[in-house]
């Protein structure tokens, strides 16, 4: 009894300790927006990239010299930013700025985002409908538009091209322009890929979970956001909250078409990542990869590398959509810069002014433009201030091509990685042909229902 | 002496103590407190009562699947575990030739980490699967064995030394008055071997129990994050991590509550093996 006695003192004991740390860490948040008139120090980044972490050394530096202020930025290691969120959160040095992926994630740290409607940033975003914005407040800014589609090895096309036994009629990459041309001109490649010397037209179809998002989040926003315009959902209602999948069979037509001319079997999909397709992009082992102008250091990177970078080029993902002979590629962002609405009022100014400065002074565009290699939402930055690689000329191409309308990222409303992760083991199971393309289908509107609770 | 001690008692006891308190006890008494509401970051939290433990049993889809899942995985890698073990232990405690060395083979795999295990592991199987044309998504059964082969390989050279060593207790006198009896080698086995090493067969037994109950690393490794494969650490992992959105503050709760039961199941499992193996240990 009285060994059961010290127990629970003890447990009682740890509690209040708990619950008081609790208490002492309250009190330093409501405190410190009193201290307005202190200078910030220091400004916390939570960098979602990985791939650039370096160069935010750099502009930290610069920004250093400048401003005197220390521009502190942790970076998240791939695939964990909200997990490393969640933890800097609770602590005393929270991030300033971090990052949301859209509306839903928007949804996740809705309190802890500051309202960025008066901010110099958000006056000079280009295309305002890009923000993340609710009730007519803006709390999330876009800072780089990004863009895919199915990136193709220009030289390779043109060989077969020039094959003698080409059996269709098309003589440029530029005359593909629906699924029935992409579809024939590829099921003739795949016959003649001894003589274009690749083992399969397309990459292999990665569908290791986690690695599938090029098929469960990217190729799937196309019948999404068909389906919503068709629909006109526009995100500030409900309606996002259920789907019917009315396109579900043009998904099926190209992502058969992805399967059945491949480098790999269909059936060993499963265990495959997306480095590895690109590095089949690189090598010249295949002639086409669905991915992003991301993907672009992924294949001029890769040693032994046999693309170059005038023959990187980028194709709409036609799936037999009616109408898609004006669709372009997928043009968009899920990168929305947040201000942490838990700082003090000085800190939140420091960060809207160093998002500011990045964004608008000289040196700040240049650092965007050349080390960043961002293609910026923003009206500060010129035509010509754009970066130089392969893609990111590419989506420049595209967004300003006449009579084409590119197709926005609707994929930062899906419900959530659980909801990718299903659907993408469904997508795994119908290439190793253990379930019927009705599954599929039934997988990927019921999971969304159920994620959403509607 | 007494009186010393009772003077520098907290210098010995508080390091100990607050290192104890700091990384156990109060993330521990957080988390159970945690399990009982729904919250973002750890330090704001809403009261929910019992709410995340109700879902996590009836709405809650993939909870109770990775709980069987587990409980077969964990039956079947103690019992394959520890008679291999065992066996192995009994062949190389027989004076054969090379024994140091078959000794160090088996107990290295023991000393690689998990998820590196696990990726060799990966290639392993899917290069031998990859000759029927599949890989070892391609059925949920594929991916629970070859977890139970992963297992084994790397907990039978640290069980293994531990039997070696349980045999290597038994006194020889035993062994040859069993012999004089007119014994055979398996009545041996049986009854002076086997209830001689019952206090190994205690420690085995549980070390494997947990190990494989408490599985997270090698599971992601070899299996990703294949729905169909994930043991019940990495449900919680992902229960907490794989959901974004408006209820956040929610899926982080019954993550907490799910790794709440986890907890109990691993110290009631461990305790009721403990007592039972502990009566058949036989004093000498």
């Amino acid at each position: 009894m009285k060994k059961i006695i010290s127990v629970v003192s003890a447990m009682a004991i740890l509690l209040c300790m708990f619950t008081a740390c609790n208490g002492n860490g309250n009190t330093d948040k409501t405190n410190s927006p009193s201290g307005n008139n202190q200078t910030v120090k220091e400004i916390r980044y939570l960098n979602f990239k990985p791939e650039i972490a370096e160069a935010y050394d750099e502009i930290a530096a610069e920004y250093k010299k400048e401003t005197g202020i220390n521009l502190i930025v942790e970076t998240a290691a791939s695939g964990t930013y909200e997990s490393t969120l969640t933890a800097r959160m609770a602590t005393s040095e929270a991030p300033t700025i971090f990052q949301v992926n859209g509306p839903i994630g928007y949804t996740s740290w809705a309190e802890y985002c500051a309202d960025l409607t008066d901010t110099e940033l958000y006056k000079h975003l280009t295309d305002k409908t890009l923000a993340v914005t609710s009730n007519g407040r803006v709390y999330g800014i876009p800072y780089v538009v990004e863009g895919y589609g199915i990136i193709y090895n220009k030289k390779i096309l043109d060989n077969y091209f020039a094959l003698p036994e080409k059996a269709t009629e098309y003589n440029s990459a530029d005359e593909i322009t629906s699924f029935n041309a992409l579809k024939a001109v590829v099921e003739d490649m795949q016959k003649n890929k001894d003589k274009l010397g690749i083992q399969g037209v397309f990459a292999a179809t990665s569908l290791k979970t986690g690695e599938d998002w090029r098929w469960q989040t990217h190729l799937m926003n196309i019948p999404l956001s068909i389906e919503f315009r068709d629909k006109g959902i526009d995100f500030t209602g409900e309606g996002y909250k259920t789907i019917d999948f009315n396109y579900s069979d043009n998904f099926k037509n190209i992502f058969d078409l992805y399967i059945n001319n491949s480098t790999t079997d269909k059936k060993q999909l499963g265990t495959l990542d997306v480095t590895s397709s690109m590095a089949e992009f690189a090598l010249g082992k295949c002639a086409m990869v669905q991915n992003g102008n991301w993907g672009a250091s992924q294949i001029l990177g890769v040693s032994g590398n046999k693309v170059s970078a005038e023959d990187i080029k980028f194709m709409p993902i036609y799936m037999g959509i009616p109408g898609e002979e004006n669709t372009g590629i997928c043009i968009g962002t899920e990168n929305f810069f947040c201000i942490n609405e838990k700082a003090s009022d000085a800190e939140k100014k420091a960060a809207e002014d160093f998002l500011y400065w990045l964004f608008s002074s000289e040196k700040g565009k240049k650092l965007v433009t050349e080390k960043l290699g961002f293609i910026s939402p923003f009206d500060t930055f010129s035509q010509d201030e754009s970066p130089d690689d392969p893609l990111a000329r590419e989506i420049v191409k595209w967004m300003n091509k006449d009579n084409i309308t590119n197709i926005p990222w609707n994929f930062t409303v899906f419900p959530s990685v659980h909801y990718k992760d299903k659907y993408g083991a469904a997508l795994l199971k119908y290439a190793q042909g253990s379930i019927t393309w009705d599954d599929v289908k039934k997988v990927a509107v019921e999971e969304w229902k159920r994620e959403f609770g509607a | 002496m007494y009186k010393t001690l009772k003077k520098y008692f907290p210098v010995f006891v508080i390091p100990t103590l607050a290192a104890f308190a700091i990384s156990f006890a109060v993330p521990f008494v957080m988390g159970v407190y945690l399990s009982f509401t729904e919250f973002k970051i750890v330090s704001e939290s809403n009261w929910v009562g019992l709410a995340n433990y109700i879902r996590i049993f009836t709405t809650d889809e993939t909870f109770l699947y990775s709980l069987w899942l587990t409980v077969k995985f964990t039956v079947v890698s103690v019992i394959t575990v520890n008679i291999i073990a065992f066996s192995i232990a009994l062949l190389l405690t027989k004076g054969l030739k090379g024994t140091n060395i078959f000794r160090t083979v088996f107990f290295v795999p023991n000393l690689i980490g998990g998820i590196v295990l696990g990726h060799i592991w990966s290639l392993i199987i899917n290069g031998v699967l990859g000759y029927f044309g599949v890989d070892i998504t391609y059925n949920p059964d594929y991916g629970f064995w070859g977890l139970v082969v992963l297992m084994n390989w790397q907990l039978i050279g640290y069980m293994m030394i531990i039997y070696i060593a349980g045999i290597q207790n038994i006194p020889d006198n035993l062994n040859e008055a069993a012999a004089i009896d007119g014994a055979s080698h398996f009545q041996t086995l049986i009854h002076v071997t086997v209830p001689m090493v019952m206090p190994s067969v205690t420690i085995c037994t549980f070390l494997t129990l947990t190990n494989s109950f408490k599985l997270f690393d090698q599971n992601l490794a070899l299996n990703g994050k294949a729905p169909e494969s994930s043991l019940l650490a990495l449900d919680i992992y992902k229960t907490f991590y794989d959901h974004t959105g408006l209820k956040l503050a929610q899926w982080h709760g019954m993550g907490q509550a799910k790794a709440v039961v986890f907890f109990l199941l691993v110290a009631l499992i461990a305790y009721v093996q403990l007592r039972a193996t502990r009566q058949k240990e036989v004093e000498h």
